[in-house]
């Protein structure tokens, strides 16, 4: 073992020596040699040696709940923006359970530039999207702002189960909702939005660091200057979320 | 007269004073910047993203676009005119065919990756300052490379060879003069760039490409560093 646990991997570097371990993701074999297939923290699990990402572009992938953008509306759905290098179909069928005629305007339920909250249905080889928002939370976002982060620090901002995100609503009173596609929406009051912008931001450029959890609750106590009691993680909106490991 | 000493006191098998950083362009999706003496260069990758038009897009693999740009006033003193010219289009190519053999876009079908080059100050090995800071970009974007790129320019002034040269060596008017860049991935010693202007003997050649793996050992490490610095704990 030439690179040890928790440490930054670049492109070509040697990982392993020898055939004890095993190249997990983003990782390869060369020789008897692992090699870093990319930029990444290396996570040694018993035997097997794999990169945790730090950048990079969202991948889609089927059963994530994204935030996303109406592009373009059709005859019979729209494509959204999700984020990534492709764009999705939203199909009428996917969206409304009522009864649409045929040619009828579907601009009423979603229009150009309308942010909505869906989950990914099927991916393709060639990266053909289909999104649905029929499934408990997935609608039109009304009003609020959307700010965007980097795909690979989502899980740290949802939190175990949920419990970051939901430390940082019940302290500003804001409601949010992150997608894995990076995109978080945020409404509540004007100087709520702001500390729970600043929050998220502080998470997203110190995802890498331990002992976040203490830091972003000292943070918002002192910024809300309420008493933030230790969080048991919550069910309910997020449940369907990938949250931290 | 032999060309017995570097204009610039340098051994010959001396780079100029190196400089990387990675992560400088906030809004591009990977960044880096690498000095070699008074050669800078800054380059920003966007993507993976839509290719439009749709006749550029390659259903089995993302393609990688490079554009290489010196800055207006990036020359001696003289005005660069601004715009695409012969050379910034061959160079744009040949550093898009030094870097893609590294890198596997085979998850990303019909999509295209940029990487902008940009050079705000110029002396000799400017193609080679922009593959470097291009290979960190790339590996900061989160690509899936099997390497990195290191590129140095090596050459012989008179009977010498020597490293990475500046542009007194190359204009040197008392003897023959060859300018050699390349472009190899450290880790398996593979070149993917190899240019000449100039005239050299097939021994000499060898030597030199010798040479410029040497000092292509150190351009990793330096490359290597800044990309550990921008995520390491501090």
């Amino acid at each position: 073992m030439t690179v040890k646990d928790k440490e930054i991997a670049v492109p070509g570097e040697v990982l392993a020596e020898g055939m004890d371990y095993l190249p997990g993701q983003g990782t390869y074999r060369e020789g008897d040699r692992i090699i870093a297939g990319r930029l990444g923290l290396a996570s040694i699990e018993g035997r097997a040696v794999k990169l945790i990402p730090l950048s990079g572009k969202y991948i889609p992938k089927m059963g994530d709940t994204i935030i996303c953008q109406v592009i373009d509306v059709g005859f019979s759905g729209w494509r959204v923006e999700t984020n990534s290098a492709y764009s999705a179909m939203l199909s009428v069928k996917d969206a409304i359970s009522e009864f649409i005629r045929r040619g009828a305007d579907i601009t009423h339920y979603f229009n150009v530039g309308d942010y909505i909250v869906a989950q990914i249905t099927n991916v393709t080889s060639q990266k053909l999207i289909d999104v649905s928002t029929k499934g408990p939370g997935l609608r039109k976002l009304h009003g609020g702002r959307i700010l965007e982060v980097n795909t690979n620090k989502v899980p740290r901002i949802i939190g175990k189960s949920g419990s970051m995100v939901s430390m940082i609503k019940d302290a500003t009173g804001c409601r949010i909702i992150v997608g894995q596609n990076g995109l978080i929406w945020l409404d509540g009051a004007p100087e709520a939005e702001f500390t729970a912008v600043e929050a998220i931001q502080k998470i997203a450029s110190e995802a890498h660091l331990p002992g976040l959890t203490e830091k972003i609750k000292k943070f918002l106590e002192e910024k809300t200057g309420k008493k933030i009691e230790a969080h048991a993680p919550s069910i309910g909106e997020h449940s369907h979320d990938k949250g931290d490991r | 007269m032999a060309y017995s000493k570097r204009l610039n006191n340098r051994k010959f098998d001396e780079t100029r004073e190196m400089e990387a950083k990675v992560g400088i362009i906030k809004r591009a999706d990977g960044s880096a910047m690498f000095r070699i003496g008074n050669t800078w260069a800054y380059a920003a990758v966007y993507g993976p993203r839509n290719l439009y038009p749709k006749f550029l897009q390659n259903p089995q693999r993302g393609i990688l676009r490079v554009n290489y740009n010196m800055m207006p006033f990036s020359g001696s003193g003289e005005r660069v005119r601004p715009g695409a010219n012969r050379r910034a289009k061959e160079i744009s190519m040949v550093s898009e065919k030094a870097l893609l053999p590294v890198l596997d876009l085979k998850e990303f079908p019909n999509s295209v990756v940029d990487v902008f080059i940009e050079l705000p100050q110029t002396e000799a090995g400017s193609r080679c300052a922009g593959i470097c800071a291009a290979s960190m970009a790339l590996a900061d974007a989160g690509l899936t490379m099997k390497d990195l790129v290191a590129a140095v320019s090596v050459g012989r002034v008179d009977d010498k060879l020597l490293v990475d040269m500046d542009y007194s060596e190359e204009a040197y008017e008392d003897g023959p003069v060859a300018d050699i860049p390349i472009a190899l991935m450290p880790q398996s010693g593979k070149i993917t760039l190899l240019q000449m202007d100039g005239e050299i003997s097939k021994e000499s050649l060898k030597k030199a490409i010798g040479m410029g793996k040497a000092a292509c050992g150190k351009i990793y490490d330096v490359m290597k560093k800044a990309l550990k610095d921008k995520y390491e704990v501090h």
